[in-house]
């Protein structure tokens, strides 16, 4: 924590980025932001439903974590997903698609903004319940142990789910069974509006309750993105040399409320303490500063990037806007494995009930 | 051909055939490996498939139920031992949210080949926490199917179904029944699989349909005995064993021939799987109804505790016999 943010360029799994690499880092944290700048704007013009949890002001977490993914690697986290899934690779189409709640959508409309998943992408979630995710992310290290893959699996949270039973249950068997897991405590201070000394006996580190359970931890700066990448690093690391689970604390901070329905967000803060986020510790400036700095990007290869990441957001609301809604008939599909497959077995007995 | 065997040894040899078919099957639950299983359903399997394939968990059934879904989305096949059924409310939020709901938010694109299996009654005196039977509570839940096996041949070739249906199965199985012996199929005489959704006519008859699934068909089997020796009347029994999927048809054939229905279910009134099959019976067939439905239910209380009467709390041959004669 004491180390110079500087220092962590200097990590080989960041000085083995090259300037294009550096380049895609930044555009991702940008494109994941004006995504989400783009959201709330159709959210408040009621065209999303729901809830909209927003990532402004983590996307380093995400963008700097999922950069190290290796083939075998597996994501999965909460509510608050989008920046996980533009992150992973989805596109800004499928996922405004679904939160208009479309059948284009990356769930056919069927998930809304807190349950974006791509399989394909190893990407599993999007999950509502506070730490109920937990568990799935142990299950997923488990099923790469099982399989035999040299992989592991980073399971995020917020720092609201710390106190969740099932989280302690699934860090007791992380480290019994030994499984590739990383807990990626995601903490913006806040769970909902209850700051973490209003909500943890142990408020100074969360994530020191690894020492409960004999995990190595460690506490991260989420504003630094090369800090998010060379402790993750270690950490994925450890998970699949040594099936050695770990927990990580991002801290990091959202600029908006717990989700949009959130309307006591400038109480329970004041409004200094966001306005000083936003100027020395937002994660895109302090990048965007480094990489001006290192000489990689130009103040015009920014705007341009800006421009583009805005473009690209306001496409994918016209695809939204054209998609086709779900039909009724929609409703009872993704149900059962088996009737959409319509193999033999759901030809036999009734699966669905009423009208 | 077939042999006598134990119902606790016609799952445990499932799961033993089942690991053999597959390697993605693993078994995992509390005391499943080392002890040998609470109820000597897992024994041995720990012996001839080792730490890998049959998994000792701790205490935690939020934890490892949540862990055996999210590694079934990676492909795995887990069967996961609840030690009792009743325990299925630590690990809730796992059961009907994730293993439930995770494939519809997703829109298609996960499915989760879990197996929850244990045991789901009353009658054993461990009062109201341990004798919950939630057969009718999970299959409210659409995403989840649940069976529930009244004999040894049954219980075996559900579970064989269950665990390689792609969907999340719920096997409720029972205590008392672990001990009861029947004609099981030989396995050299081929693969003994039940499907999910098909019921079973236990027992021919004319005058009376008794539909029930788990021990109530057995009770409702001695029940017909005693109706037909001292009252003459001729009861068809009706075992569902899986109760989503639903075998609707054969519930509607059996009204059809007899116009008079009974359901046993040893589950409470309000809602259960009696509930359900009742609503069934008179959207679908209510013109073919000489009588009203009657029910036998477990009475509606939490389960009692005190052995000497708690076989009256719940569905019991005498009480089958008597709500029979008064349906006149």
């Amino acid at each position: 924590m004491s180390d110079e943010p500087q220092e962590f360029s200097q990590f080989p799994v960041n000085q083995e980025l090259s300037s294009d690499q550096k380049i895609e880092l930044l555009t991702q944290m940008m494109r994941i932001r004006r995504f989400e700048q783009v959201s709330l704007k159709h959210y408040q013009g009621g065209k999303i439903g729901g809830f909209l949890h927003l990532y402004i002001g983590q996307e380093a977490v995400a963008v700097g974590t999922i950069s190290l993914k290796g083939d075998n690697d597996h994501f999965i986290t909460a509510y608050r997903d989008h920046g996980h899934a533009l992150a992973v690779g989805m596109g800004m189409n499928e996922c405004m698609a679904e939160m208009f709640g479309k059948q284009s959508g990356c769930s056919k409309g069927k998930g809304g903004s807190m349950h974006f998943f791509a399989p394909d992408k190893n990407f599993w979630g999007g999950h509502g319940i506070v730490a109920g995710q937990t568990p799935l992310g142990l299950g997923l290290g488990y099923g790469l142990k099982y399989q035999n893959k040299r992989g592991c699996c980073l399971c995020y949270l917020g720092d609201g789910a710390v106190n969740q039973g099932a989280f302690h249950e699934s860090l007791n068997l992380a480290k019994l069974f030994e499984i590739p897991v990383v807990y990626v405590i995601e903490n913006n201070g806040y769970s909902m509006g209850t700051s973490q000394v209003r909500s943890s006996a142990q408020p100074e580190f969360l994530a020191q309750r690894a020492e409960a359970y004999d995990m190595d931890w460690d506490i991260v700066d989420g504003s630094n993105l090369y800090e998010v990448r060379a402790k993750t690093h270690v950490a994925m690391e450890r998970a699949r040399n040594e099936f050695q689970p770990t927990i990580l604390e991002i801290n990091t901070y959202r600029y908006y409320g717990h989700s949009i329905a959130d309307a006591n967000h400038k109480k329970y803060r004041t409004p200094e303490e966001i306005e000083d986020y936003k100027q020395n510790h937002d994660p895109i400036n302090v990048f965007q500063r480094k990489l001006i700095d290192e000489g990689v990007i130009t103040d015009e290869q920014v705007a341009e990037i800006t421009k583009a990441a805005t473009q690209e957001a306001n496409d994918a609301v016209k695809f939204a806007d054209d998609a086709p809604s779900p039909t009724i008939k929609d409703i009872t599909k993704d149900v059962y494995w088996e009737t959409d497959n319509e193999t033999e077995a759901s030809t036999i007995g009734r699966h669905f009930f009423g009208d | 051909m077939s042999r006598k065997m134990l119902y606790r040894h016609a799952i445990r040899e499932a799961l033993d055939e089942e690991l053999a078919r597959d390697e993605n099957v693993v078994v995992m639950g509390e005391e499943v490996a080392q002890y040998n299983g609470a109820y000597k359903v897992t024994e041995g399997l720990w012996e001839k498939w080792g730490d890998k394939r049959i998994v000792d968990t701790p205490i935690s059934e939020a934890g490892f139920i949540g862990m055996g879904i999210g590694a079934s989305m990676l492909g795995v096949r887990p069967v996961m031992e609840l030690m009792f059924w009743s325990f299925h409310s630590v690990a809730f939020d796992q059961l009907v949210n994730n293993a439930a709901c995770v494939r519809y938010m997703s829109g298609g694109l996960i499915n989760v080949p879990i197996v929850v299996r244990g045991p789901a009654n009353g009658g054993t005196n461990v009062g109201a926490t341990h004798s919950h039977i939630p057969e009718g509570l999970f299959a409210a839940f659409p995403g989840l199917k649940v069976c529930a096996p009244a004999t040894p041949a049954d219980a075996k070739g559900l579970m064989k179904a269950a665990i390689r249906d792609n969907d999340p199965v719920y096997v409720m199985e029972n205590t008392k029944l672990y001990g009861i012996e029947g004609e099981v199929p030989d396995p050299e005489d081929g693969d003994h699989v039940v499907p999910l959704g098909k019921a079973d006519i236990k027992r021919e008859g004319s005058d009376l349909s008794i539909i029930a699934h788990g021990r109530s068909v057995l009770h409702a089997l001695e029940a017909a005995q005693t109706l037909q020796e001292k009252h003459g009347i001729d009861v068809e029994v009706l075992d569902l064993r899986s109760i989503r999927p639903l075998d609707v048809e054969a519930i509607i054939a059996t009204v059809h021939k007899t116009n008079r229905v009974m359901l046993v279910d040893e589950s409470k009134p309000f809602g259960g799987v009696s509930a359900m099959v009742s609503t069934i019976i008179h959207e679908e067939a209510f013109d073919y109804l000489d009588a009203p439905v009657a029910r036998v239910c477990s009475i509606d209380a939490p389960a009692i505790y005190s052995p000497h009467i708690e076989d009256e709390q719940l569905p019991n041959p005498r009480r089958i016999v008597e709500k029979a004669l008064m349906m006149g």
